[in-house]
């Protein structure tokens, strides 16, 4: 029974990673493929993790792999988001079948659909986010 | 294959599964392999190292039951922590030195 538990855990766990490896391979955009990536990525090891935790069936194995499962689990995010803010702040162009930009329209007074007053100031400047227009 | 059945340990079902979700877990760890070589930014570059070193976890949990050790856990335990620091680390460098830094 447990071994049926491990084989299926590693086999989902392994079809998660070969995702998130098509994912950032195939998609068309930084932001796609990091949200596919970190999601698939941190379930796939989620489920290989668990399948440790099942196999070994030792209290000590199984602490260190939901001690890791929970590490990823609350790390995987913030680095996803602190990387998407940073890439979005230097202006890494958007997907051109991206049809709305929330917060770019927010930082240019929320008036905007996005093709007015780009600009063109320095994308360094601390303050404004994004600087470069609708990010074509 | 000499490789394989000096590794396992009898048990077929779990060490076929394993193989299975080993080849599987490389083959996204070459497509990410891959983008890292030739994302056209540096965020992209960074967005896939962090995946590489994610995948290495995964990678390390399967190659720890395949071979019965559960001491390479810690290994995987180091290499969690040392993909989220390198991927904060790269996203202030991003943010401060901008695309192509």
């Amino acid at each position: 029974m447990a071994e049926i538990a491990t084989a299926i855990l590693m086999v989902i766990g392994g079809a998660f990673m070969l995702l998130a490896g098509i994912g950032i391979f195939r998609m068309p955009d930084l932001f796609m493929r990091m949200q596919a990536a970190t999601k698939a990525a941190t379930l796939g090891i989620g489920c290989m993790l668990l399948a440790v935790a099942i196999h070994f069936q030792d209290v000590s194995v199984a602490t260190r792999a939901l001690l890791v499962t929970a590490f990823v689990f609350m790390t995987a995010p913030v680095a996803a988001h602190v990387i998407a803010r940073a890439a979005y702040s230097v202006g890494v162009p958007l997907w051109e079948g991206t049809l709305r930009d929330e917060l770019g329209e927010k930082q240019r007074g929320g008036e905007g659909k996005g093709k007015e007053s780009a600009g063109g100031g320095s994308a360094y400047g601390g303050s404004s986010l994004r600087s470069d227009g609708d990010g074509q | 294959m000499t490789f394989l059945a000096s590794t396992l340990v009898g048990n077929t079902l779990v060490a076929s599964a394993a193989t299975v979700a080993l080849g599987m877990a490389g083959i996204g760890f070459s497509l990410a392999f891959i983008r890292l070589v030739r994302g056209p930014s540096l965020p992209d570059r960074v967005v896939s190292l962090d995946l590489l070193g994610t995948l290495s976890v995964g990678i390390i949990a399967a190659y720890d039951i395949m071979t019965d050790q559960p001491i390479l856990l810690d290994a995987a335990t180091v290499m969690a922590l040392v993909a989220f620091l390198g991927t904060v680390a790269f996203a202030h460098y991003v943010e401060r030195k901008g695309q192509d830094g």
